[in-house]
């Protein structure tokens, strides 16, 4: 978790406990307030206070990944994030991946959506939306991973529907890398 | 190496595809409708949709003891908190709502709260209603409950000794059901073989654990007592009777809906609906709407498991490896309550309990257990892992005795082609199939001797290498009368046949020509939609975008019946199918209506291309959406006396599913996929890990719908299956305290444990359902875990340790004893000890330096106020009697924080010299308690204090913090030194090494 944004910014310590507080995000680009206790999750903040529900929650103990949004531009866990740390900062959730909900580019995914379509990478979809985030920073970070990068990465996510191969291989489509984990392939089955 | 069977554009079914020319929709692998608002956040789940206005938030006051009395509950001071509206307890659940039906006559009676014991770790006891889930927490921590602990029953054995504690005193023991049945001449068989064969084997708890843990919205309409609920149950909807009665009023007054979307079930989903009939009790008493959504450790501690089972079968063998019978013991696990539809997952499989086998002798004991632990109930391969566990590590063993081939050893029972469809000895009809063919075909195309070469090279290296084998039939659209196979003639006589699996599917053309499809299946990310537009759409020779498919369910508005929802993989067969049914008439009407106008007859009438004409004369066609509309827009056109053709419900049930005979034969399924699986894995010498280095399924499923989803379908079942051979259990303590209770202690597999296997294909049509289609869904949870397991024996030569086949346990089999453990250094030692009570144990030692005199650290120790200020978290410590106190603690240890009252005691009291404290408590956190033994002894600096302590604890602190309990309490410990030491008047100094008090009042605290 990285410090708060500033000295200024009142640290958890001296915001009152039973008092709601103003958190000022920017969501997808757009800013946003709304009214938390300090004890408040940043999911359930962003869910249940901005209505910004493609944001899942899967554990809320940071083990199952299906919260991850990014602030700031990093991968972090929302269930392990409060609200009021939040404040002022930016925060990206699946919601803001294809680049437009409005206008003629309205439903247009990103290749990374339209490769996990095409490749079966979700069933029901309630781990995609975490993975989908922290994919958007790693392949940013990390533009051609090897499929044992990309592996150790999405180890941070669990998913109970897909095995995670039609994850791989989409993202190996997307970076232009041949999918190695092939069900019809005979090495398929080293890993 | 080796490619999938599946032809990926098709082969147009002339039952399907109504028209000509177009290639077929259905068989191709289509990419799904579903995708484009999951991968963009705008899909619904359960807990996205809209509450109503006022509704209240639900929190639910779970038990920490696996099994006790109830003595009493205060809730005072929990409606005190501020934003409470209500605490429903048993007593309101008794007043409004009646037991949950039991499927095998017992005097057992399971409430949807406990209402005067509770029998395992999580069961409900009360419930909060605040205006928020964060304040309805904040109040469960304010409700008293009394508990009276009594005998835990932990393990199927103990649950077998009649001297056991009953769950159920009216029961008197907590051996529930047990049954005989005898198939053939298996006493002949045994005589007559060359020798038997025996293995024994226990398969344990685990679960699919859906990534959307359960969710309830419930309101109650006191004018008409309805009660209208949403939540993501997957059915079987034959539970929806159940809540009716539950709740004491009809079907018709219990509306249940499911949302659009839903994360994952597995079957686990099913359990929601004692949190049904929970949270409309809850909106009944508070007279508000209610909303509850289940946290993840509430799901893995409480929610749903599947069954453990031990297994005993003696295989009565030829010495070519010929089975000639099989007599099987099998006792199940169903936890503490027998809760619908247990127990079914021992009864799943009766009519397939000889597998992919040709055994005419069979001879089987059924016992079902009660213990403390969660209730069991559906689970991804419901009961088939378990058998085909015990059968196919027998069919190993009847290799490795006789000195065979393991895979020759299966070929020579595998049912033969000719003898399809094949009346096993339980009454099952293995409908399909060439299964020696496919056999064959999976070991030459999954290339079984490079397998084999390889397993040898590794061998050669010293290296643990073994291939596994395994050969099972995946039954699929349960019959709904095969449970009552638990029930004698005499029993199924007085209760009425219960038989079939009505699927239902509902299809409409609307004034635009538009295409609408409903079914009442209840899907859980599988994409029936997607199947159901293929399947319709090739009817009506329309596109794939033509057709829009529902999947809510209404149980108010749509069609259903008992057989509804999402388990026993009956999509494919029977539901998909039921939709194509309905499809076809409704086509069938509209062609009658139009053939006039087309100078033509029904029967000549095509649908294709949108548009609808004469076989003969494909120019004079009408659009689709003309011919659809015209029932809408002028009905006064049709034929005198014709019915517009505007909607078409068909409900359709597999014609094999009868009841049980007298005799006990039962189908207790509609059709049946084979599967033949082969692997290999090599064993880290060091670590005993198991690595799976190939994996080859071979399938046959019927034909394929849409086969980019049947290969999800068998990716994640597989990857279930990994799981549950190599990582996931739900451990209890042998005190019946739970010890799973996070995703950092229940162990999922993640990318990096999951390889992906060869799928392979084959395609043999069930004759019995419409598309031919049969699931798939489930297999590799049937076959997998059998067939690593039966790798791991080759490769270790010898015995294989219970699942899950963990580092330690193989560890254990492969290197020697390890020699004592040295001395370690003087100091805090803190390690988990086997308890006597096998809880969550605990104990260690260490001593401090104290910058004051002896006396003056026994008076800070012994008083309360300088003890409160000491102890971290301490918010008051009260005198409760000579040298004993009353300690209010807030602890926090991982995820889990909470408000302890704890019992302290001072005896052995040595002033200034020694003292023993030991305490007890409990709290919605959990139960314990310690001892510690603490001397004081002179030093030229002031006093060391030396401390030696032993605690168990239990409940949700054990089973979420158990890895971190250890740290945390060093933490306290030093924490309670640190200011004791600055109380005393010294330097506060690095605080290394525990104190015993601290983490013996935390324990108290922790405890109770």
């Amino acid at each position: 978790m990285p410090p708060l944004k500033s000295a200024a910014t009142p640290v958890a310590s001296v915001l009152a406990a039973d008092a709601r507080h103003t958190v000022t995000v920017v969501l997808n680009g757009t800013p946003r307030t709304g009214q938390a206790h300090p004890r408040l999750l940043l999911s359930d903040f962003l869910r249940h206070e901005l209505g910004a529900h493609g944001t899942r929650v899967g554990c809320e103990h940071g083990v199952c990944g299906a919260c991850t949004v990014r602030i700031d531009g990093v991968a972090q866990r929302a269930c392990l994030t409060l609200a009021v740390q939040a404040d002022g900062r930016r925060i990206d959730t699946v919601e803001g991946l294809s680049q437009s909900n409005q206008g003629p580019t309205e439903g247009r995914m990103t290749a990374l959506q339209e490769a996990f379509r095409r490749h079966h990478a979700l069933q029901c979809g309630f781990c995609t939306a975490g993975i989908l985030m922290s994919l958007s920073d790693y392949l940013g970070r990390n533009p051609k991973p090897t499929e044992e990068e990309l592996r150790d990465m999405l180890s941070g996510h669990l998913c109970r529907c897909t095995g995670y191969a039609g994850i791989v291989r989409a993202v190996m489509d997307v970076t232009g890398q041949a999918a190695a984990c092939d069900t019809r392939s005979g090495e398929a089955a080293h890993v | 190496m080796t490619v999938m069977r599946t032809v990926w554009n098709g082969a147009a079914d002339p039952k399907a595809a109504a028209g000509t020319g177009a290639p077929a929709l259905v068989g191709r692998p289509m990419p799904r409708v579903e995708d484009g608002a999951l991968l963009t956040g705008v899909a619904r789940y359960a807990d996205d949709l809209p509450a109503k206005p006022g509704t209240l938030h639900a929190a639910i006051l779970r038990s920490p003891h696996a099994h006790a009395e109830i003595l009493g509950v205060d809730t005072a001071a929990a409606l005190a908190v501020p934003g409470v509206a209500a605490v429903v307890t048993g007593t309101d659940a008794q007043r409004v709502a009646s037991p949950f039906l039991v499927g095998v006559r017992a005097p057992m009676e399971h409430w949807c709260l406990a209402v005067d014991r509770v029998r395992h770790v999580g069961e409900p006891v009360a419930v909060v209603l605040a205006d928020s889930r964060y304040q309805a927490e904040d109040a469960l921590d304010r409700i008293a409950v009394r508990y009276r602990p009594l005998p835990p029953v932990t393990s199927i054995v103990q649950a077998l000794d009649p001297a056991s504690e009953p769950l159920h005193p009216a029961l008197g023991s907590n051996l529930v059901n047990s049954r005989s049945f005898r198939y053939g001449d298996p006493e002949a068989a045994f005589a007559r073989a060359d020798r038997s064969v025996s293995v024994e084997v226990e398969f344990p708890r685990n679960s699919c654990t859906p990534m959307e843990c359960f969710v309830v919205l419930a309101d109650h309409d006191a004018a008409e007592d309805a009660y209208e609920v949403l939540s993501n149950f997957s059915g079987p909807f034959a539970v929806h009777p159940v809540m009716a009665r539950a709740l004491k009023v009809p079907g018709s007054r219990l509306r249940l809906k499911t949302p659009p979307h839903s994360g994952g079930s597995f079957g686990n989903k099913q359990a929601v609906f004692p949190y049904i009939v929970l949270m409309a009790v809850c909106a009944r008493v508070a007279g508000r709407p209610v909303k509850w959504v289940e946290d993840r450790l509430e799901h893995l501690m409480a929610a749903t498991s599947a069954t453990a089972r031990r297994m005993r079968i003696d295989a009565a063998v030829e010495a070519d490896g010929r089975v000639l019978a099989l007599r099987m013991e099998q006792t199940e696990d169903c936890g503490a309550y027998l809760r619908a539809p247990e127990p079914a997952s021992l009864y799943r499989n009766h009519g397939n309990l000889t597998g992919a086998y040709d055994i005419p002798n069979l001879a089987v004991t059924n016992r079902i257990v009660v213990t403390n632990k969660t209730p069991t109930g559906l689970n991804r391969g419901f009961g088939g892992g378990q058998l085909y566990y015990g059968l196919e590590r027998l069919m190993n063993r009847v290799a490795v005795e006789l000195g065979l081939d393991p895979l020759d050893v299966i070929r020579r029972n595998l049912v033969a082609a000719e003898a399809m469809p094949y009346r096993t000895a339980s009454g099952g009809s293995l409908d399909s199939g060439d299964y020696p063919a496919t056999l064959e075909e999976a070991v030459r195309d999954g290339a079984l001797d490079a397998l084999k070469a390889r397993r040898d090279a590794r061998r050669a290296e010293g290296r643990l290498y073994g291939i596994g084998y395994a050969a099972v039939v995946e039954p699929s659209i349960s019959n709904m009368g095969y449970i009552t196979t638990v029930l004698t003639a005499e029993e199924r006589r007085k209760a009425g046949p219960k038989n079939g699996a009505q699927a239902t599917a509902s299809v409409a053309v609307d004034p635009t020509g538009g295409v609408s499809v409903h079914v009442s299946s209840a899907p859980q990310g599988q994409g029936h939609r997607t199947v159901l537009a293929q399947v319709v759409a090739d009817v009506f020779g329309l596109r794939f975008e033509d057709v829009r498919v529902n999947t809510d369910l209404d149980t108010g508005k749509d069609a259903w019946s008992i057989a509804s929802g999402n388990y026993s993989s009956r999509f494919a067969g029977a539901v998909a199918g039921a939709a194509q049914v309905a499809a076809t008439r409704l086509r069938d009407r509209m062609a009658a209506l139009v053939a006039g106008s087309l100078n033509s007859r029904p029967e000549e009438v095509r649908f294709a291309g949108g548009k609808v004409f004469a076989a003969g004369n494909p120019d004079n066609a009408l659009s689709f959406s003309r011919v659809a509309a015209a029932g809408h827009w002028a009905p006064g056109t049709l034929p005198d006396g014709r019915e517009a053709a505007l909607r078409e419900t068909a409900f359709w049930t597999p014609e094999p599913l009868k009841a049980p005979t007298d005799a006990d034969y039962i189908n207790s399924s509609a059709c049946y996929g084979f599967i033949f699986d082969f692997c290999g894995v090599e064993i880290d010498r060091d670590t005993g890990a198991v690595r799976i280095d190939r994996y080859v399924t071979m399938h046959d499923a019927g034909r394929l719908l849409n086969p980019l989803l049947v290969e999800g379908q068998i990716l994640g079942g597989f990857a279930h299956a990994v799981g549950a051979a190599l990582y996931e259990e739900y451990a209890y303590g042998d005190d019946g305290r739970f010890l799973s209770g996070t995703f950092a202690d229940y162990l999922v597999p993640t990318a990096c444990e999951v390889p992906v296997p060869v799928i392979l294909h084959r395609e043999s049509p069930s004759p019995v359902t419409p598309l031919g289609a049969k699931g798939v869904g489930e297999g590799n949870c049937m076959s997998t875990p059998a067939c690593l397991a039966n790798a791991v024996a080759d490769a270790l030569g010898g015995p294989v340790p219970s699942l899950p086949l963990t580092p330690a346990k193989i560890a254990a089999l492969i290197h020697p004893p390890e020699p004592p453990r040295p001395a370690g250094p003087a100091g805090a030692v803190a390690a988990p000890a086997p308890s006597a009570s096998g809880g969550r144990g605990l104990s260690g030692e260490g001593s401090r330096e104290v910058p004051a005199p002896p006396e003056q650290v026994w008076a800070i120790l012994l008083d309360p106020k300088e003890l409160a200020a000491l102890l971290p978290g301490c918010e008051a410590l009260d005198r409760a009697g000579p040298d004993a106190y009353r300690a209010e603690v807030v602890v926090g240890i991982g995820p889990v924080r909470g408000r302890y009252t704890a019992e302290v005691a001072l005896s052995d009291l040595d002033p200034p010299r020694s003292l023993t404290l030991s305490g007890s408590g409990s709290s919605a956190l959990g139960t314990g308690r310690g001892t510690g033994h603490v001397t004081l002894e002179r030093t030229a600096g002031g006093t060391r204090v030396t401390y030696r302590y032993s605690a168990e604890v239990g409940g949700k602190v054990a089973a979420v913090g158990g890895r971190m309990l250890d740290s945390a309490s060093r933490l306290l410990i030093g924490q309670f030194f640190e200011k004791l030491v600055a109380r005393a008047g010294g330097a506060p100094a690095p605080a290394e090494r525990p104190g015993l008090l601290a983490r013996l009042l935390r324990f108290l605290g922790l405890n109770r």
